[in-house]
């Protein structure tokens, strides 16, 4: 038997101290001179700084006639920028070990970069993801080759029975508000996209004001200061009121698609516009769908589903909140003669729920299982950062992971019923089905 | 409704260290084998209150046989399904309130089994996995229902997706004798055919505590998990395990081509090269100037695929290397891509093969090496951030035969790698007559018109 070991003590006794100061996280916020949010938490336990920064510049800004183009910005914005190429850019970056990664989403689109914390390899890294923020250059050829490469791979991934089941999913919960539209552009869109129409999205969309930077790791409060200014000083300027998501309409009806293909499985989504980031039913929401099909093996829709009945490998549910009413999906794919006893299963299992609610015990358990996994949510710097982030961009309160464990404990199955009941009625759900013989369609409500 | 959950919010918290950087890895990893053979080697990592517990039994599909494909991963699926003392999904529901989070996974070499708790409820994790080693259940009803998740596992990772068939379908021709030739999920017609009885045979030659890796990182004391170790797991008595046959796979005698035909829109292109394998760590040097060559070749998007076949030369939509050396069978070196519209595999093969050329002629430059190195440092550092990726890197190599010191060892070899070194393995392996080619032949959807356009009464343009 071979035992070593080193003892590491010090660090427990802050944060003993560090708890009692600053609650559970310690975030510094503050403005730039040009009027960005930036949030900051200090961590000197490994040698390692990560840094990211965001704008309301995801798909949702998309205008469907000129859909991709916050997506190719995104993507182009590293790809020649003050003074480099797109290679110099990615040779600086692997130089210093560090990696700058493209953040891009139904709202928000940013980058982020993990770099080690001492100075001969922060500098260089901040050094490029600043010329990438503030001075992107759009090299027309890199924007031709880029629209060859993307429109392949959207016809690549036209054919795949999940790709289908997904756009077509989101057409129907989202018509014509700018979720509705493809992350990536589609097409015809992409290839009719130009060097202007990126640097028009880049001016409109990506601006100081607007930024929000979230640093997290080895570096002092002065030092972060200085990083904020120089990743946002060039930034463009508001001029005058700033775009915003339109509202979500709520369905009218039910409306079920089946969709021709040869695929072995259906791929299966049911779904409605669910809730925003800021509502106040986020909470019972987020516990009821934990118990729903948000928690994992020991949730209904995979109890009924997998492990009752056999029938699906992956099957679940989810509310994603977003700025605006964001997507509630339930999913699974199951062999496609299936189809229909699974989706049976399914709408039965959704239908008990929201007349019902969760049993006290099934709440308890779910609430168990959030409380006490708590700690694994803010173990790592890349969670905490990831928190900051999200913390800054939907404007939730500096509290929001002091608060967290009430807001959730404090849910009862009232709660449950009554923000399911407000958000989700089973009667008006867009179903698709891909993966079958023939083409099928339905607008009727699902009887109750 | 009161939870007695309340304390750890006080204490429950990643340490936000104002001071110096915490000890360097590998200054705090502990190893203990208690006598039944279990070994555990633990990582204390106290930057928060959280406990990863991985058990690693070495058993993979690697150790199957034919007709029986599959049973490793089935068998996997059937250790959450209850034991004597408990019933089907219960071990889930337990770890689930405890805050816990769990799975498995089931590779060519190893099987883990993982939980990520708060500390404190190591014993829990301690309990079930001992439980679930030696008293497992494993009943027909539960079989006849699990078999049919994993069919539909089958399904959606592989059947359905054309480029996985490629891979399988490559590897199975690559190989002739090594068990690696058979995908892990196991093929169709043997799923059909596994019975209980296939995986409880299985469970009973190979689930013991001599044939198990125990790896706990976190917030602990080593000699309290040993402890506790020894409390949970040492009663379970050693068995005497089947001899592994080697199953050695013949030289490689001449290329070897293949066709998938699927339902795709671009052609795709994979060229595998044999290759050795880490087996000597700290003999060997070729394992780590293969995983060089595999990182000037793609290991970031400036380097020499991306750099020339995608961008220079315009030929290729995506171009990379791969190198899986680490494992206990055959290894592999990859060259992959999918051509540009309008390009064509050929096109894509001559232009890999060049750029294998020109590194065999002319090598690599001392920039090309140093960023590699400078890359793989910085990563050294920050797997330090995820206690997960530290257990599973740790279980994983304790569990392919060489030991979780070799991971500093891997990192110190490939600081040392020249350009010579780099230029000789791929002269010396990267060469036709140990080359196996697959090519995508993109088919259309069975004769449907693919539905890029949905009629679902959407009026935005396009």
């Amino acid at each position: 038997m071979a035992t070593r070991t080193t003892a590491l003590v010090g660090g427990a006794l802050l944060l003993l101290t560090v708890q009692l100061a600053h609650a559970i996280l310690p975030i510094e916020h503050w403005r730039t001179a040009n009027g960005a949010k930036v949030l900051f938490v200090a961590n000197r336990g490994l040698p390692i700084l990560d840094v990211s920064v965001d704008f309301p510049a995801g798909f949702g800004y998309d205008k469907p006639e000129k859909s991709g183009a916050a997506a190719m910005t995104n993507g182009l914005l590293r790809l020649g920028a003050g003074g480099l190429s797109e290679d110099e850019i990615a040779r600086r970056l692997a130089d210093v070990g560090a990696s700058l990664g493209n953040r891009f989403e139904n709202d928000f689109a940013g980058f982020s970069l993990r770099t080690l914390s001492d100075g001969k390899h922060r500098a260089p890294a901040l050094d490029v993801m600043a010329r990438v923020l503030n001075n992107p250059e759009f090299p027309a050829s890199v924007i031709e080759r880029e629209k060859v490469r993307l429109t392949g791979s959207l016809k690549e991934a036209d054919l795949k029975p999940d790709t289908q089941a997904s756009r077509l999913f989101y057409r129907l919960v989202y018509r014509d508000h700018p979720y509705a539209l493809r992350d990536s552009g589609e097409v015809d869109t992409v290839s009719r996209l130009e060097q202007s129409d990126l640097e028009t999205f880049y001016r409109t969309h990506y601006l100081a004001e607007r930024a929000v930077v979230a640093i997290m790791g080895d570096v002092s409060r002065a030092e972060a200061e200085a990083i904020a200014e120089q990743l946002t000083r060039g930034l463009p300027r508001a001029d005058g009121k700033s775009p915003a998501l339109p509202v979500v309409s709520t369905l009218r009806e039910g409306i079920t698609r089946v969709v021709a293909h040869p695929a072995t499985q259906s791929h299966i989504l049911l779904g409605a516009p669910g809730i925003r980031r800021d509502d106040p039913d986020f909470f019972p929401i987020y516990v009821g769908n934990h118990v729903l099909g948000g928690g994992g093996f020991v949730s209904r829709i995979t109890e009924e589903v997998r492990q009752k009945r056999g029938l699906a490998y992956s099957a679940y549910s989810y509310f994603s909140a977003l700025k605006v009413r964001g997507p509630f999906i339930i999913g699974m794919q199951t062999r496609r003669d299936q189809a229909d006893a699974a989706l049976a299963v399914v709408r039965k299992t959704l239908r008990d729920f929201v007349d019902n609610g969760p049993t006290e015990a099934e709440l308890k358990a779910a609430k168990q299982n959030i409380i006490g996994g708590f700690p694994m949510r803010i173990d790592s710097n890349r969670k905490i950062h990831g928190y900051l982030s999200f913390i800054g961009f939907y404007d939730l309160p500096l509290t929001y992971l002091e608060d967290f464990v009430g807001n959730v404990e404090k849910v009862t199955v009232n709660d449950v019923k009554s923000a399911f009941a407000r958000q989700i009625d089973p009667a008006r759900l867009v179903t698709v089905v891909v993966g079958a013989d023939k083409d099928r369609s339905e607008t009727a409500g699902v009887a109750r | 409704m009161k939870l007695l959950i309340r304390l750890w919010v006080l204490v429950g918290l990643l340490a936000l260290q104002a001071g110096a950087h915490a000890a360097a890895p590998g200054d705090n990893v502990a190893v203990h084998e208690l006598a039944n053979g279990l070994r555990i080697i633990v990582k204390t990592d106290r930057r928060a209150p959280v406990v990863v517990n991985m058990v690693c039994y070495r058993i993979g599909s690697m150790d199957e046989h034919n007709g029986a494909t599959g049973v490793a991963h089935v068998l996997e699926h059937m250790m959450f399904k209850g034991t004597r003392s408990l019933g089907p999904g219960e071990f889930s529901k337990l770890i689930s309130a405890a805050g816990g989070r769990e799975n498995a996974f089931t590779s060519r070499d190893y099987t883990a089994y993982f939980q990520t708790l708060q500390k404190s409820e190591l014993p829990l994790s301690f309990r079930l996995e001992a439980d679930r080693m030696s008293n497992l259940i494993l009943s027909p009803e539960e079989f006849a229902k699990e078999i049919k998740v994993v069919m539909e596992e089958r399904r959606l990772r592989t059947d359905d997706r054309p480029r996985a068939i490629v891979y399988e379908r490559l590897i199975a021709n690559a190989l002739s004798a090594h068990p690696y030739r058979n995908p892990i999920i196991g093929w169709m017609s043997d799923l059909e055919t596994l019975t209980v009885e296939d995986t409880r045979r299985f469970y009973e030659q190979w689930y013991a505590p001599n044939n198990v890796t125990l790896v706990v990182v976190g917030d602990v004391v080593p000699a309290e998990v040993f402890a506790l170790a020894e409390k949970h797991f040492g009663a379970i008595p050693r068995k005497q395990l089947p001899p592994r046959k080697p199953q050695d796979e013949p030289p490689q005698l001449g290329i070897k081509r293949l066709t998938v035909k699927a339902p795709a829109e671009q052609p795709y292109l994979v060229m595998a090269y044999r290759v050795p394998r880490l087996e000597k760590p700290s003999e060997q040097w070729e394992p780590y100037a293969l995983d060089m060559l595999e990182s000037v070749l793609s290991g970031n998007s400036a380097a020499r695929l991306p750099g020339t076949l995608v961008k220079a030369d315009r030929v290729a939509s995506s171009a990379s290397a791969g190198y899986d050396g680490i494992g206990r069978g055959p290894a592999f070196f990859y060259l992959s891509g999918t051509p540009l519209a309008g390009r064509t595999v050929e096109e894509l093969e001559s232009g890999l093969r060049r750029e294998l050329r020109r590194i065999i002629e002319e090598g690599v430059t001392r920039e090309e090496l140093d960023r590699v190195k400078a890359q793989a440092l910085a990563a050294k550092v920050y797997e330090r951030d995820s206690m997960f990726y530290q257990a599973r890197q740790i279980g994983w190599m304790e569990s392919i035969g060489l030991s979780y010191r070799d991971l500093d060892l891997y990192l110190e070899k490939l600081q040392l790698v020249t350009s010579d070194q780099v230029r000789e393995v791929a002269r010396k392996y990267l060469v036709d007559d140990q080359l196996t080619v697959a090519i995508l032949d993109p088919q259309p959807l069975n004769g449907i018109k693919p539905r890029a356009t949905p009629t679902a009464g959407a009026r935005h343009g396009n």
